[in-house]
């Protein structure tokens, strides 16, 4: 009679790495679209449990970069090794299977579904019965959709979103709906999540909650972070390590602290007179 | 029914014993729900009895023992909920704290009550706390609720909940005679000792601790509950600050007397879907909260297309016209209550179901003066709501109107075994079987409230109608009167005025003088739209205000209003003799009104002298200078000359008998 649910803990799955291990290493990629250089012969790690931040001017290659990582753009040249296999071509589904999951600089959600069904999209890939079973929608397919749909549950109440749970997610605010977005692909459960902007367009109180929930994330699920973005006192309060791209190069790589003393990195972003 | 808990062996004098009898009594029936994870959780009395058990024997290992004070810290959540009753069962004394003040408050009353123990909702609270620690030398431990976002920090006063209630479940597994004892000492209370102290919301200086009796409160919970017919089928959904009389009262008091299901929301911001969801009996909103939902209902309507517009319209005319007698029992012809029985099914039903009130059988608002319209406008759609008036120091109650003898103008008459007098000043005492026993650690402050003939003073003027209704018309400091020795109550004729829609701010005068006049302030919106509807153009707020027609409807508003003061005794010589329509908006950033939009009397009086001279000299207009200050800063003068007006006054009428309405 007891109806209680048992809280269920969300986390990333265990890939035999320990914190602080490297998990993904990009070595001299370069991509090119015709002539233009997106980026050239970067390099740079990803370690278990960290949160690493990506940061340039604009055009520096960052959203490139994190297209090349989850396999939307192929780079030219250059070796990418995620949890110790190394791959040059890989298609975002396969990214996906893999753990890598991410959020987009321009909200891409199904606007017409509400939030509670856009979240449980990010569980499409953990379903393991076909599309006639869930059609049906009886026995081990019906158990399947109410072991989602507490997963689901568990990432409302975690990003605190138990009121628009029903409501179409194109009639929300803006910063709502980064919410829900980052919601779907924590539904993934990934072990690496790659955000794009997530504070875009947001106010002070809107980027506070957002840097909880993104720190919450990292120390709660043991989820790895990478994340591009443009507020500069957002990035140096919560990354460990930030990597600084510019004209498609690298010119910093280190702790906030390193990066904020970098001249490189000063003059990219104040601009030096020549 | 057992509504009242009367029978079944002696009558329990304390919450706990409460619980022990509910959870024998109603044992398979829900006490409690919580959404949870997007489904409703419940928890039976004997469940629930159960769960509060395993907390109080938790908290008995940790060292609390009878006497000990116990915060309470968060939103309406079940496990908060349980530790009163847990704290109660130990003869240690719950003290909730609103969680939304900020930590500085929150220090002060967790110190001046000298907490030993702090049970908190989450982080954010036990962040506050922490950051006062040294304020607060007599805390030893914080209990939380919420895990989230406490993984690092240090854990040697810092408890999880469920922890306390695992080590109060061992204890009870481990030792029978655990459960028994905890048993007996509740049974063996007398029900004298302190069963909570709430902290007044501290609007006029420091919060003040209410201290109330285990026997009283549950006397006053069972009148009201009893009152009102309440039994162990009532639901309610507890939404409003743990902290506040009201939730403590109507929820948890009432709620263990009666018997009934309290429900908690799933988050506060979910609270109007979860109403809607739960679809409570009893309910409980102070004024501005009805407005907010009539305002929203219209507002919803303005989009609907042109037939449902009409039938939202017509019906509501048939709901005007016959709604409040039908839900009265008063006579209504046949026709009436066919349309009006339409309406129900294509109307009021479903509106009522939108807004969660489907069942509800008592509603009730307090807190400030509710407009007519607005009351009735509910009234009229078959919900019964009623006023009360109450505050912390009487554990709530003082009046409250019953069914069916319900007025917008009044908070009825005395509650059940409640006294009220009211002194040679006009100022409402009473005695009442909830009153407190004294401020927590404040005699002298204890002593100004309480009479040596221990009544309790409200510090509110009031008056009592030809029927026996209290009217609370102001503050008792406020109340003043005039050269006629009449009664003047500047409150209570501005709120009054206030009631039209076109009135937006009234400023009365009156105290020592021959006659009462008044300021007003048209509202820009709605006489603005009257002006459209009807041809006449306006170039500024100061031509709209100072229109000849505008002063007519003005004038109109004020004949109405002295019309309603001549029908009481007590206020028919203070009618409206003068008015005029101020040139310009009052307005907070030219310290006219306070930030909370109150209005600042004696800087109006001094700013503003010439025009009240002129209210009083005869003069029919007068020429005024003003500093003003506009949106961005800048200060300019605005320069006018207003006009003042008489007003009709009537004769007052004698009081009428009852059956002359």
């Amino acid at each position: 009679m007891n109806a209680r649910v048992k809280h269920v803990e969300l986390h990333a799955d265990d890939d035999g790495l320990s914190p602080g291990d490297v998990m993904l290493k990009i070595e001299n990629v370069s991509l090119s679209f015709g002539g233009v250089k997106a980026i050239s012969n970067i390099s740079f790690d990803i370690r278990k449990g960290e949160i690493r931040a990506i940061i340039g001017p604009n055009g520096a290659g960052k959203t490139s970069m994190l297209n090349v990582i989850n396999g939307f753009y192929h780079p030219q040249q250059g070796v990418i090794t995620f949890r110790g296999k190394a791959r040059s071509q890989m298609q975002p589904y396969e990214a996906a299977a893999s753990g890598i999951a991410r959020t987009f600089q321009n909200v891409a959600l199904f606007k017409g579904m509400s939030t509670l069904d856009n979240i449980m999209s990010g569980r499409t890939l953990k379903m393991h019965r076909n599309f006639f079973w869930q059609m049906i929608n009886v026995g081990p397919a019906r158990n399947e959709e109410i072991e989602h749909r507490l997963k689901v549950e568990e990432i409302i109440d975690f990003l605190e979103i138990q009121h628009i749970r029903k409501t179409p997610v194109g009639k929300l605010p803006y910063g709502l709906q980064k919410r829900v977005e980052l919601g779907r692909a924590l539904a993934m459960e990934p072990d690496l999540l790659l955000l794009d902007e997530p504070m875009a367009g947001m106010n002070l109180e809107e980027k506070e909650d957002m840097s909880r929930f993104i720190l919450d994330v990292n120390s709660q699920m043991g989820t790895t972070i990478a994340l591009i973005e443009h507020d500069m006192g957002v990035v140096m309060d919560i990354s460990d390590r930030v990597v600084v791209l510019d004209y498609g190069r690298k010119i910093g790589d280190g702790t906030p602290q390193d990066v904020k003393n970098n001249q490189d990195v000063i003059d990219a972003y104040l601009g030096v007179s020549h | 029914m057992e509504a009242t808990g009367v029978t079944a062996g002696g009558k329990p004098v304390t919450f706990p014993q409460y619980l022990l009898l509910n959870a024998k009594r109603f044992a398979a029936r829900p006490a409690m729900r919580f959404k949870d994870y997007g489904i409703w959780q419940s928890w039976s009395w004997s469940e629930q009895r159960d769960e509060i058990r395993d907390l109080a024997l938790g908290l008995k290992a940790m060292g609390i023992s009878e006497g000990d004070r116990i915060a309470i810290v968060g939103s309406n959540r079940p496990r908060l909920y349980w530790a009163f009753c847990a704290a109660q069962s130990l003869k240690a004394v719950p003290v909730p704290v609103y969680a939304d003040s900020v930590a500085e408050e929150m220090a002060y009353v967790l110190n001046h009550a000298g907490v030993r123990f702090a049970i908190v909702q989450d982080q954010e609270q036990v962040d506050k706390i922490q950051s006062m620690a040294a304020e607060i030398p007599q805390l030893t431990d914080i209990i939380f609720d919420e895990p989230r976002g406490l993984r690092d920090y240090d854990r040697a006063h810092l408890h999880d909940f469920g922890d306390v209630q695992d080590k109060g479940r061992g204890i009870a597994e481990a030792n029978k005679s655990a459960v028994a004892d905890w048993e007996a000492a509740i049974r063996a209370s007398d029900g004298s000792e302190v069963s909570a102290i709430l902290y007044t919301s501290g609007t006029t200086g420091r919060s003040k601790g209410v201290m109330l009796t285990a026997s009283a409160s549950v006397k006053a919970a069972e009148d009201t509950a009893a009152f009102d017919h309440m039994s162990e089928h009532d639901e309610v959904l507890a939404y409003l600050p743990l902290a506040w009389v009201g939730d403590h009262y109507l929820n948890y008091a009432q709620g263990y007397v009666a018997g009934l299901c309290m429900s908690c929301p799933e988050s506060p911001d979910t609270v109007a879907q979860n109403l809607r969801e739960i679809g409570p009996t009893f309910y409980f909103a102070p004024p501005r909260v009805f407005e907010g939902l009539l305002t929203s209902v219209m507002i919803r309507m303005e989009d609907a297309s042109r037939p449902k517009k009409w039938l939202f319209h017509h019906y509501l005319g048939v709901a005007k016209a016959y709604g409040e007698k039908i839900l009265e029992g008063r006579p209504v012809p046949l026709s009436g209550r066919i349309s009006y029985w339409i309406g129900d099914k294509l109307i009021y039903g479903p509106l009522r179901n939108v807004l969660g009130f489907t069942r509800i059988r008592t509603a009730y608002t307090a807190g400030e003066a509710i407009g007519p319209d607005l009351f009735s406008f509910f009234r009229s759609l078959g919900i019964n709501l009623k006023q009360l008036y109450g505050q912390t120091e009487a554990f709530l109650y003082v009046t409250c109107q019953k069914d069916g003898d319900v007025r917008p103008d009044t908070v009825g008459p005395a509650a059940p075994d409640v006294q009220i007098r009211i002194t040679e000043s006009g100022e409402v005492q009473f005695r009442s079987p909830g009153m407190f026993s004294g401020y927590y650690g404040d005699e002298d402050k204890t002593r100004e409230t309480m009479t040596p003939d221990g009544w309790v003073m409200t510090g509110d003027a009031g008056i009592f109608d030809a029927h026996g209704h209290l009217k609370i018309i102001d503050r008792a400091k406020d109340v003043g009167k005039l050269t006629t020795g009449a009664l003047y109550a500047p409150k209570y004729i501005e709120n009054k005025l206030k009631f039209f829609p076109n009135i937006k701010e009234v400023v009365a005068f009156g105290d020592g003088r021959d006659f009462v006049s008044v300021f007003l302030n048209i509202d820009l919106t709605a006489v603005g739209n009257w002006a459209e509807r009807n041809n006449i153009s306006y170039g500024s707020y100061q031509e709209l205000a100072g229109l000849p027609q505008v002063y007519q409807m003005m004038a109109s508003h004020i004949d109405q209003v002295n019309r309603d003061l001549s029908a009481e005794p007590m206020m028919a010589g203070a009618q409206i003799r003068r008015f005029l329509v101020l040139h310009k908006e009052l307005d907070a950033d030219d310290g006219e009104l306070t930030r909370t939009q109150k209005v600042r009397r004696s800087f109006i009086a001094e700013r503003y002298g010439p025009l009240i001279e002129a209210l009083y000299n005869g003069a029919t207009e007068q020429f005024i200078e003003t500093e003003m200050t506009f949106e961005d800063g800048r200060t300019g003068v605005i320069r006018a000359t207003v006009t003042v007006a008489d007003a009709t006054v009537h004769p007052a009428v004698a009081a009428l008998p009852e059956a002359a309405e």
